[in-house]
Parts: structure tokens; C-alpha cells; sequence
């Protein structure tokens, strides 16, 4: 009877990483849901399959813990930051809802979905557990591809054709053919010149002698950001920096500066002691 | 510990990724979520190959990958045309074939 629920519960290390890992990876699964943008999503989901990861070596699936950090944290997540980039202009969620009440719908849902699966869990008998350690006994990898390339063998040979299908759809999907000729710089000026806005080339961002990083707009002479000197892209992520404030501060303090060294005000009150001090 | 609990967490992963998947607009995320309940139901496998001691719920489990892996491919072309031609990647603004 004992020798049964030995092999029936795991080690008490096993269950401190469990509860430990368990509860990151829950957090990480709330934070791809619940993050606005959708790089820190990617980065949670990333977090959770790592955590997932450790959960099959801990199982004693050797081979998919492997292969899910290479295939999952390796590949499909920088694809997906690949495409967050691509993306990534308006990638930031609207939080206006379209349909009425569907957020708190789809949260019911959730619970009530939840709720129907843990509790089937919780029904359903499962009282036999075996332990892998004897199906693991000539080594996992040995063991998976035994079962690979004989009972599985047709899924397996299928399983190319999918990938090829899906390499070509990806490529026929994103491949995009050039309609018209690319327009030449003779042809580009001669348009400009024709619609007589920004003739010369467009101005450069900002070149106080403190700022001269991309982000940040030029100065018109009357101290406001002109938009024009930040690229396109900057402009519609909204990722312009404004120093105009902290430029015309910095005058305004240089000027006092210059000011008092010049004499030009009152000297404060320590000097005035000190002076008195050494006559 | 109970070896169910792996079935607990997976059961929990799964919900929290269908909710995603209903609850958020923007196309990539919803396809992450997708991405979590797959991946919760591989975790949901190979527990129960530990279970029943023979390594079919893990040959399972590699074949979900596979197909995992082909889906986002192709799921994310398809993003990206849907992006390049409506300019957002938000599921709602696809309602193109609405009357």
C-alpha cells in the first residue's frame, strides 16, 4: 500500500518546483493576456514556455524539453517579435471596446470554461500512474524515435508535407510583386521641384549641442518642434522626444548665471558675509 | 505533490489563453494566446505519458509542435498581408466580407 503512494506522488523537491515554477508561469500566461503591448506579451509567453520547458524535464520528457526551448523560445518567439517589429507601429491595443459588454462577457466565459475543466479534472479517475521511468529505460530519444519510425511513421512522413506547404504559403503569402518601376532620384526631384513643397532636402533633428539623437525635433526659430526634422516612422509610434521646455530652461538658468557673475544682480547673502569677513 | 496537478496547471493555462483569445483585438496577440493553449495542452500530454508510463502522449506532444510551428508560419504571413493592406492589426477592423 505504501510502495503505491510512493509511486503515486512525486518528490518533495518536484513540488517545491512546481508550486514555485507553476505560479510564474500562471503570472506570465495573465501577463501575455492582460500587457498592453504586444512586445511584452511576446516577452511573458517567452517566460511561461521556458517555464514549460523545465516542466517536461521534470516529467522526464528529455527530447520536448529540449526542443520546446529551441523550436518554441527560440524560433516561434523571435518570429513573433519579428512581426511585433513589423508591425509594431500601431501594435499598441485601442482600449475602446466595439462590442458592448464583451470584455466582461468573455471574462464569464473564461470562469464558466475554467470552472467546466477543473472540475472534469477533478471527476475524472485517475488513479493509475505507472512513472516513465520504464518507458524511459533505453533512453528517451531512443524511445521516441522507435515509436517515430514505426507506429507514427505515416504521421511522421506527412508532418514534411505540412512543412513544406506551410514554408511555401508563408513565401507566396508575404511576397509581394513590384506593379509599377521603382521611380529614379532624377524622377523623385523633377516631382518635387513640380509640387514646390520642400524642394531642398528635408531638415535634419535636432542639433543643440547637448541633443542630436533622431528622436528628438528640431527648433524653429521661435523655439517650437518642427515635426518635419523627425522621420515618418517616429512620428506615428508618437516616439518624438520634446526637449523644447528643458532647451529655453536651460537658457533661462545660463542667463542667470552670466548675470550674477556680471554683477548685474544683488550678491546673495553668504558672499556678502564672507567679504565683510575678509576686510 | 500529486502528478495531477500538472493537469491542474495545464486546465488553468488553457482557460487563461482562451480568455485571451477573446478578450484581446490586435491579431498577434490573439495568436500568442492560441500559441499558450497549445502549449498547455502539450504540457497536459506529456503528464499523462508520465501517468500511464509509455512515451505515445509525448510522440503526441512532438507532433503538436510541428503543426504549432507550420500555424505560425502561416498564421503570421497572413498577419502581415492583412497589415500591408488595411494598414492595423486589429481583428475587429477585418470585417472586409461583412455585408
Amino acid at each position: 500500500m505504501t510502495a503505491t503512494l510512493a509511486a503515486y506522488t512525486t518528490s518533495t523537491g518536484e513540488a517545491f518546483q512546481f508550486w514555485v515554477l507553476g505560479t510564474i508561469a500562471v503570472i506570465g500566461a495573465l501577463c501575455t493576456v492582460f500587457m498592453k503591448k504586444a512586445v511584452h506579451s511576446a516577452l511573458c509567453l517567452a517566460g511561461t514556455m521556458i517555464v514549460l520547458a523545465v516542466f517536461y524535464l521534470a516529467n522526464g520528457a528529455y527530447f520536448l524539453g529540449i526542443v520546446q526551448i529551441v523550436v518554441y523560445t527560440g524560433a516561434i518567439m523571435m518570429l513573433f517579435l519579428f512581426v511585433v517589429m513589423l508591425v509594431g507601429v500601431t501594435a499598441a491595443d485601442s482600449l475602446k471596446e466595439t462590442i458592448k459588454g464583451q470584455r466582461w462577457l468573455a471574462l464569464l466565459c473564461g470562469l464558466g470554461f475554467g470552472i467546466l475543466l477543473l472540475a472534469g479534472i477533478a471527476n475524472a479517475s485517475l488513479k493509475d500512474f505507472a512513472g516513465i521511468g520504464k518507458a524511459n529505460a533505453g533512453g528517451n530519444v531512443e524511445g521516441l524515435a522507435s515509436l517515430i519510425f514505426t507506429k507514427y511513421v505515416y504521421a511522421f512522413e506527412l508532418t514534411g508535407a505540412l512543412l513544406i506547404t506551410a514554408a511555401v504559403g508563408a513565401m507566396v503569402l508575404t511576397h509581394r510583386e513590384r506593379t509599377e518601376r521603382a521611380r529614379t532620384q532624377r524622377e523623385l526631384s523633377e516631382q518635387r521641384v513640380r509640387e514646390g513643397r520642400y524642394v531642398p532636402p528635408l531638415p535634419a533633428p535636432g542639433v543643440y549641442a547637448r541633443h542630436n539623437a533622431v528622436d528628438i525635433a528640431g527648433l524653429l526659430p521661435d523655439g517650437t518642434p518642427s515635426e518635419l526634422t523627425v522621420s515618418r516612422t517616429l512620428r506615428e509610434r508618437g516616439q518624438i522626444r520634446d526637449v523644447s521646455a528643458e532647451a529655453l530652461n536651460d537658457l533661462k538658468a545660463l542667463e542667470q548665471r552670466a548675470a550674477e557673475r556680471l554683477g548685474r544682480t544683488e550678491i546673495p547673502a553668504t558672499f556678502k558675509r564672507t567679504e565683510e569677513a575678509s576686510q | 505533490m500529486n502528478p495531477v496537478n500538472y493537469l491542474y496547471l495545464a486546465a488553468l493555462l488553457f482557460t487563461i489563453g482562451a480568455t485571451g483569445v477573446l478578450i484581446r483585438r490586435n491579431a498577434i496577440v490573439v495568436f500568442m494566446c492560441i500559441e499558450l493553449m497549445l502549449n498547455a495542452c502539450n504540457l497536459a500530454f506529456v503528464a499523462f505519458s508520465r501517468m500511464h508510463g509509455n512515451l505515445d502522449g509525448q510522440i503526441i506532444a512532438f507532433f503538436t509542435m510541428v503543426v504549432a510551428a507550420a500555424e505560425v508560419v502561416v498564421g503570421l504571413a497572413i498577419i502581415v498581408s492583412l497589415f500591408r493592406t488595411r494598414h492595423s492589426a486589429s481583428v475587429d477592423d477585418a470585417s472586409l466580407m461583412k455585408l
